[in-house]
């Protein structure tokens, strides 16, 4: 511990501290903006500048590190009129659309002049170039950026990515991508963990609402809604409600009230990609093991970000991934055949809509793969922060919903589906369902968890060994399966750099785009500074709703046993490849450069590592 | 030679020497962002502490230095340390290389030994101000350096004066500036180069050198406010205090410096709408004195805009509002008639 006074408090702090943490220790809080705990501190606004007792000039507090003796004076006249205007100098080169920007009332400059107390600004002048730059999921708006960099050090140090970053200098500079190219053309995966991370309008995910809102208001429309499993364990932190709460039954409710004519669940979607997903390892590994081709690790493809990452990083591993759709765009594709045909309506006149903890997802619904017999699975994607959004326009007091029902047949779930939303959950869920088909038991562990594979690190591993199997999987008899399961794309490459590098020792890897997975997502609500526990308390949820079910393993869904009697027939068959499995596109580190030179030598090159198909 | 490489000299001790060439970005003097350009990123300072020789280049101790600095190595290793000390004043020691320019009869390069007076520098190795003019002001250490006075030729040229009278020695610059230079005119030139040059990483670099340039051309344009003297100071005074890396805090000084020294010069140009070195276009006004003037009418003939008239051989005027200031009729004139205010 060390010593240090700060406005005139004897203050006791941890070796290592900024002056910032010790000073919240003495419950003096000091105002900052581009500081971001867990993601980033890089001293650009200066807004959190002290004085410190035989420095000359002001210090920022959230990097300078608190020492023995120190004395620190936080709020003196000289630092306060310094903030003011600095907070002057960013508001001059910042719109004054406050009343009509999608962070009114939670953007954190906004918030920041509040706390200053700025009732009045003094500085004027020219404004910094604009570049406006709508990608499928993104949006980029340069007028609203404060420079603060979280975006870069959530692209490049937590993901990994490095899309964008500084260009220009001076008072031109704007975040972009290299050469000021849109985010589209460049080697983005779309996760929009920029997006969670910014704290004013300048991110965002690009709106989906206005192509919602048409379609409910189109009487020629049937609409049919979906929500993924991580939207129920964040929603209601859009409405001040305690991160962790899950609010499944006030999001049924509310999802009828605004209109949509069925409210399915994408957990449908989950327990139906378990069972094809399942099947597919199945498949790899007994071909594996009979001497046949086929290539392992086997890596799951539920993440649309962490696909279009594969495919910019990863483009000669493609044969890696599992073939299976994610599981909205099944359940879009159920909806649209299975469904749309059980109910007689010709699918041309349905609308599916996605709510999704993902703004990765807004661009996956646009890709030429993701539609059967020229419709697309599903027509838009909302974020979670969009259905708030939606909720909140309509009047509807979320808070003090009473709890409803999903819709059948397509909205009944197993506690397997739950977990979808954390990383682990997929692998958890499919070993569940994989382990029992070959050994007829359960998945031995705790209360069916892989306890090593449950949590938040980084990359989590585990070995599963088949014994004691069913007769006609004799052959796994006495196998260890080792699995690795990672989340965030950076993560995710240090398990890509085995398998590129033919050192992989997996069977099957579960890989989430973002950092824990979809609790965590680019479409869940904004991060809070109060709860720095968020994304534990966001996994609790999750794997509460599933222990809180009666059925916990994909394969014993009734409904999904219904769909392959009734219409599938088999997992992996034919109909499910037509409607539930996809390809990939290989597209280098530059998408179009890749298209027009490399596209020959590809094929040659894969022919090679994969033998001809 | 094998001073360098594998084995020197036949000893065990190597050493290998690289060479990287940057792209010339003026931030990059600022030693972190010079770390970051070599690590092949953006040309962009860190916060100190932690200071290089604690965490630099790839995150180890790091020692950077200036070429000039190494360059004396070779002297002092050759004729001792105290032969270098014996030259230099107070704890700024040995030799300074300067480049010496402006309004001055010889400019260049000159090494200098530390602590000599500015008025030696300038006027016996200068040989002193062009064409006879009157010495005005100094600016000492590069585009963020501060401008001194007359007052100051005597002071010492070390690293310790020098910043007490708010200049640095800074990159080496000297630049002489005569009678004839407006000081306003002269901050505004050097806080366009700096707002330019700035990495954008912080914000009272990135916007207040930007904010200050406006103010400055709103003075020079003759759109100042007399207020607009105090938010500069107070806009100034904050950058300095508040940036991240030298460059910020260095980049008010040279408004810092005309605002102490030269402040009537301020005052003229927002209060009085006038340039006392008759340098700012805007306020500039031509006129003809009718007691000097003959009615030769040569001004009205060379008179681009056809804004002087006059009756020949009578005293011509000047429509003001048709001037555009261009100083032709001062040149033609041959009676000295045309005077500037």
């Amino acid at each position: 511990m060390i010593e240090l006074t700060i406005n005139g408090k004897k203050v006791s702090a941890p070796e290592g501290s900024t002056i910032m943490e010790a000073a919240k220790l003495a419950g003096i809080s000091i105002p900052h903006l581009c500081h971001c705990p867990g993601i980033h501190t890089n001293g650009s606004c200066r807004i959190c500048v002290v004085e410190i007792e035989g420095m000359k000039k002001l210090m920022a507090s959230c990097i300078v590190k608190a020492q023995d003796g120190m004395v620190v004076h936080t709020s003196t006249e000289r630092v306060r009129m310094a903030r003011k205007i600095i907070y002057d100098l960013l508001i001059s080169n910042h719109p004054r659309d406050c009343t009509f920007c999608s962070r009114n009332q939670s953007c954190e400059l906004q918030q920041l002049g509040g706390t200053l107390g700025i009732l009045e600004t003094h500085i004027h002048g020219e404004q910094s170039p604009v570049r406006v730059d709508i990608s499928p999921s993104i949006t980029r708006d340069t007028k609203k950026c404060i420079l603060c960099r979280r975006c870069v050090t959530a692209c490049h140090e937590v993901q990994g990515v490095g899309a964008i970053f500084g260009q220009n200098r001076g008072f031109n500079t704007v975040i972009a991508p290299a050469m000021a190219m849109p985010l589209e053309k460049v080697d983005c995966a779309m996760c929009g963990q920029c997006t969670v991370v910014c704290p004013t309008g300048a991110l965002t995910e690009t709106d989906g609402m206005d192509r919602v809102w048409d379609a409910l208001n189109d009487p020629t429309k049937r609409v049919v809604v979906q929500v993924a499993p991580a939207v129920r364990a964040a929603l209601g932190e859009e409405f001040h409600m305690e991160p962790g709460v899950t609010v499944t039954g006030k999001m049924a409710t509310a999802l009828h009230d605004l209109g949509f004519d069925d409210v399915f669940d994408t957990n449908y979607g989950a327990d139906l990609t378990i069972m094809e997903e399942g099947t597919e390892l199945l498949q790899r590994l007994t071909a594996a093991l009979n001497g046949g081709k086929a290539v392992l690790p086997m890596i799951t493809s539920c993440s649309p970000g962490w696909i279009k990452h594969c495919e910019h990083a990863y483009p000669y591993q493609l044969p890696h991934l599992s073939s299976c759709k994610s599981p909205h765009t099944m359940l879009g594709a159920v909806i649209k055949s299975y469904y749309a045909n059980k109910i007689g309506v010709d699918p041309k006149d349905m609308f599916v809509v996605s709510v999704m903890p993902c703004t990765a997802k807004k661009y996956e619904i646009q890709r030429p793969e993701m539609q059967n017999g020229g419709n697309y699975n599903v027509d838009a994607v909302l974020t979670t922060r969009e259905l708030a959004r939606m909720i909140r326009t309509m009047g509807i007091d979320f808070v003090n919903l009473e709890d409803g029902e999903f819709d059948a047949p397509l909205g009944f779930s197993t506690g397997a589906a739950d977990i979808f939303g954390v990383t682990g959950g997929v692998m958890e869920a499919a070993l569940r369902t994989v382990y029992e088909l070959v050994t007829g038991r359960p998945l031995p562990g705790h209360n069916l968890h892989l306890m090593p594979i449950v949590g938040l690190d980084k990359i989590k591993t585990a070995d599963i060994t088949f014994e004691n199997v069913k007769p006609e999987y004799s052959f796994l008899e006495g196998v260890t399966a080792k699995i690795a399961v990672t989340s965030g794309l950076k993560n995710a490459d240090v398990l890509m750099d085995e398998v590129k590098a033919g050192t992989s020792p997996y069977t099957f890897i579960e890989v989430m785009g973002c950092p824990s997975g979809c609790i965590n997502g680019g479409g869940q609500p904004r991060i809070k500074n109060n709860v720095p526990n968020y994304k534990e308390l966001r996994l609790e949820a999750l794997y509460n709703e599933d222990e809180g079910k009666q059925l916990r393993k994909s394969h014993e869904n009734p409904d999904i046993i219904a769909l392959y009697n009734e219409f599938l027939g088999e997992p992996c068959g034919h109909l499910s490849h037509e409607l539930l499995h996809t390809t990939y596109t290989p597209r280098g580190h530059f998408n179009e450069y890749f298209q027009e030179h490399m596209q020959k030598e590809y094929a040659t090159v894969m022919a090679g590592m994969y033998g001809e198909e | 030679m094998g001073l360098l490489g594998q084995n020197i000299l036949g000893s065990d001790f190597s050493f290998e020497l690289e060479i990287r060439i940057g792209a010339g970005a003026f931030v990059c003097g600022e030693e972190t962002a010079l770390i970051n350009s070599i690590e092949g990123k953006r040309g962009e300072p860190r916060q100190k502490p932690p200071f290089p020789f604690q965490s630099g280049l790839w995150g180890c101790p790091t020692i950077i230095n200036n070429v000039e600095t190494l360059a004396n190595i070779c002297a002092i290793i050759n004729r001792g340390a105290e032969w270098f000390s014996s030259f230099g004043v107070g704890r700024s020691k040995g030799t300074k290389v300067f480049a010496l320019a402006g309004d001055i009869v010889n400019s260049g390069i000159i090494e200098i030994p530390m602590g000599i007076s500015m008025r030696e520098i300038i006027y016996d190795i200068g040989g002193g101000m062009k064409d006879g003019k009157r010495f005005k002001s100094v600016q000492s250490g590069g585009p963020s350096g501060g401008c001194l006075t007359e007052e100051h030729l005597d002071v010492s040229v070390d690293y310790e004066s020098l910043a007490a009278a708010g200049a640095i020695i800074g990159s080496g610059g000297l630049i002489a500036m005569d009678e004839n230079t407006c000081m306003v005119d002269t901050a505004r030139y050097f806080m366009e180069f700096i707002q330019d040059e700035s990495c954008g990483h912080c914000v009272p670099c990135r916007i207040g050198t930007k904010r200050m340039l406006e103010m400055l051309q709103r003075m020079t344009n003759g759109e100042g406010d007399v207020e607009d003297i105090d938010n500069l100071q107070t806009l100034a005074n904050t950058v300095s205090d508040t940036a991240m890396c030298a460059l910020g805090q260095t980049a008010p000084n040279p408004v810092l410096t005309t605002l102490k020294y030269f402040r009537d010069e301020y005052v003229a140009h927002v209060r009085d709408k006038r340039c006392p070195a008759h340098v700012c276009a805007a306020l500039k006004e031509y006129s003809i004195e009718a007691e000097k003037c003959k009615g030769c009418g040569m001004c009205a003939k060379a008179c681009p805009a056809g804004a002087i008239s006059g009756e020949k051989a009578q005293p011509h005027v000047i429509d003001k509002t048709a001037c555009i200031k261009c100083g032709s009729c001062k040149n033609v004139c041959r009676f000295d008639a045309v005077y500037l205010t």
